[in-house]
């Protein structure tokens, strides 16, 4: 297990290596600086300004205290494009919103997503099944983008129940909406995912076993079908949670919830390098341990995965 | 007297020969035909998309108006005047602009499915073929070939896709160049699994025996073999890229004016449905909606008629 874990990390350190190489490199060759505006700026004040942010600087002596900066201080430096802030500042601002909304979001998938699954195989055939299945194929279509404007219609324009945006300190009636815009499509695949292993799984010789021996049906569920059931579920959590990250760009547009991912489709647009380097940076470096741990928990729940 | 025995049997074997064809006129393909065609709703799907196609080809001849024109009169009144009406020819009426809605959804049709066929070509010829190079030659290339694969899927894609946006300027080139760019890596390990077990089959062996140059057996003989898992994840692989597009469109980052597809088309409809233009979502929304859902069961007809686990 310890090597298995050293192991990923040995892959997983040198992946966020060359995300931040490549950022950063990209980043120099984009045409039109960070302070490139409508009147352009008389060339002493603009080196000042350069000198200031340290661009006058040779590229790999930028690079090199950039990363210096983060992995010493987690310091992801200043935004260049709002003057009075830093890449840390937005962090803080942004990330709690986009984790409350992101956890709940998360959660309420893989729960709701894989109960379920879990029931409609037991009652495979009947009106639940069905609902189930039809909710699993409808929600394929349905990704974040096309439920946020549907739910806003529905909810704020037609039926007035729920405010159409804003985060207001996470009041429920805010975070409802944007959760389900989330969670749906992933609700779905989850629930897709485990309704078929779950199928298969009682299908299984072992299961016949138990049942020969006269265990009750819950516990022949609970105690012996779930846990090799859940598997492919597990390594779903991995995408799952890369689509949380990168359903919060829709989200925050939609919803104005203010989250990281406002700050990071706004950095896209007003070309705030800073900010889009430093999220990059985080919510990528985010990615890669989440899906390492995703990796090491899969290995522990599946005795037969070889470490 | 020899002539004699032999003649009667010439026929009898030739009619042989043609009832021997008769039966294994069952090819694997064939095979596969007949159960997709026996599926209903890959059948539907299929003529609906079809449609959607025809539609985004010849839509424009329909319309007596373009996708450029701004009517003046329309613009800024667009919730009472821009209804649409089959009467006055604005079939899907007007866009908050004052442009045609019809010929907009066209257009914007038009762009994501060559997006979506395009990428998903482009991701097809690449995978495989990185695939079953990896996979033939095996060894210490394979290895390192497929542990660049490794990184660059622990990449986070969208991040990377949306920072291409943003240097090389958002353009639908940049789009695809970013999109293929990480579509493939998937295919890539697919192909390389299966060409791992058929490069150990026998006709692969009298192939190298007989001297035939690697790539030349990789592309006459692997490939075809790999087709069936090809086509099936192709398949699958079209919606994703239509998705992927539409998401970053939708930001605003992807498609650019006077261009249009239907994540931009959503977009504007979402901002606008406040104001009561409700169509201006509903027709991008409608057709999107219809498209990814034909694909997915097309896909899925197709796993269905060519795995050969089911068989």
């Amino acid at each position: 297990m310890f090597s298995f874990i050293i192991r990923r990390l040995a892959v997983a350190i040198p992946t966020l290596l060359v995300l931040l190489i490549l950022s950063f490199y990209l980043m120099q060759f984009a045409p039109g600086g960070p302070f490139t505006s409508e009147r352009p700026l008389p060339p002493q004040v603009l080196a000042n300004i350069e000198a200031k942010y340290g661009l006058d600087q040779p590229t790999w002596k930028q690079l090199l205290s950039y990363i210096t900066g983060i992995v010493t201080e987690f310091d992801f430096g200043p935004s260049y494009k709002y003057k009075d802030r830093t890449v840390n500042d937005i962090i803080a601002q942004g990330f709690p919103v986009t984790l409350t909304y992101g956890t709940i979001a998360f959660a309420l998938a893989i729960i709701v997503g894989g109960a379920l699954g879990i029931a409609a195989a037991i009652r495979q055939n009947t009106w639940l099944d069905y609902f189930a299945v039809g909710f699993t194929i409808g929600a394929q279509v349905l990704p974040n983008f096309v439920m946020a404007p549907i739910l806003i219609l529905i909810f704020t324009l037609w039926l007035g129940l729920l405010p159409g945006g804003g985060w207001n300190g996470g009041q429920w009636n805010h975070v409802i909406m944007p959760v389900i815009a989330l969670s749906t499509s992933y609700m779905a695949s989850v629930a897709r995912l485990t309704r078929s292993s779950m199928l298969e799984v009682l299908r299984s010789n072992f299961i016949r076993t138990a049942r020969a021996k006269g265990l009750p049906e819950n516990v022949i569920i609970w105690r012996h079908a779930l846990k090799p059931a859940i598997l492919p579920v597990v390594s779903y959590l991995g995408p799952a949670f890369v689509a949380m990250v990168t359903g919060s760009f829709i989200i925050d547009s939609i919803f104005s919830t203010g989250g990281i991912g406002y700050f990071y489709v706004n950095a896209a647009f007003n070309r705030d390098y800073a900010v889009m380097m430093g999220l990059t940076f985080l919510l990528g470096s985010m990615t890669i341990l989440f899906n390492m741990v995703v990796d090491i928990l899969y290995a522990w729940i599946d005795p037969k995965i070889r470490l | 007297m020899t002539n004699v025995t032999l003649n009667p049997q010439q026929p009898k074997t030739a009619e042989m020969a043609q009832r021997m064809d008769e039966v294994k006129g069952r090819s694997l393909w064939a095979d596969a035909r007949t159960r997709f065609l026996r599926n209903k709703a890959a059948m539907v799907s299929l003529v609906v998309l079809v449609l959607v196609a025809g539609f985004a080809f010849f839509g424009h001849a329909l319309s007596p108006w373009d996708n450029e024109t701004i009517d003046w009169d329309v613009l800024g009144n667009v919730k009472e005047m821009g209804k649409p009406s089959l009467a006055n020819g604005h079939f899907f009426g007007f866009d908050d602009s004052g442009r045609d809605l019809y010929n907009r959804v066209v257009q914007g049709t038009r762009i994501s499915l060559m997006v979506g066929v395009v990428g998903a070509l482009i991701a097809v010829f690449v995978g495989t073929t990185y695939g079953a190079v990896a996979g033939f030659i095996g060894g210490r290339v394979d290895n390192a070939m497929m542990r660049f694969v490794d990184i660059a899927m622990s990449i986070p894609y969208m991040f990377v896709l949306i920072l291409l946006l943003v240097v090389f300027g958002r353009s639908i080139g940049m789009l695809f160049v970013g999109i293929g760019l990480t579509a493939w890596l998937d295919m890539s390990r697919i192909v390389r699994g299966q060409t791992l077990s058929i490069k150990n089959k026998e006709f692969i062996e009298a192939a190298v025996a007989t001297g035939v140059p690697w790539f030349t057996i990789i592309r006459r003989h692997v490939v075809p073999n790999l087709l069936g898992v090809v086509v099936v994840y192709a398949t699958l692989l079209v919606p994703q890229m239509i998705l992927t597009e539409s998401f970053i469109s939708f930001l605003g980052l992807g498609v650019q004016e006077p261009l249009t597809s239907w994540g931009a088309l959503i977009s504007e409809g979402t901002s606008t449905m406040g104001y009561g233009t409700l169509w201006q979502l509903f027709f991008p929304l409608g057709f999107f909606v219809i498209s990814i859902f034909a694909f997915f069961f097309i896909g899925d007809g197709l796993r269905d008629a060519l795995d050969p686990k089911d068989r």
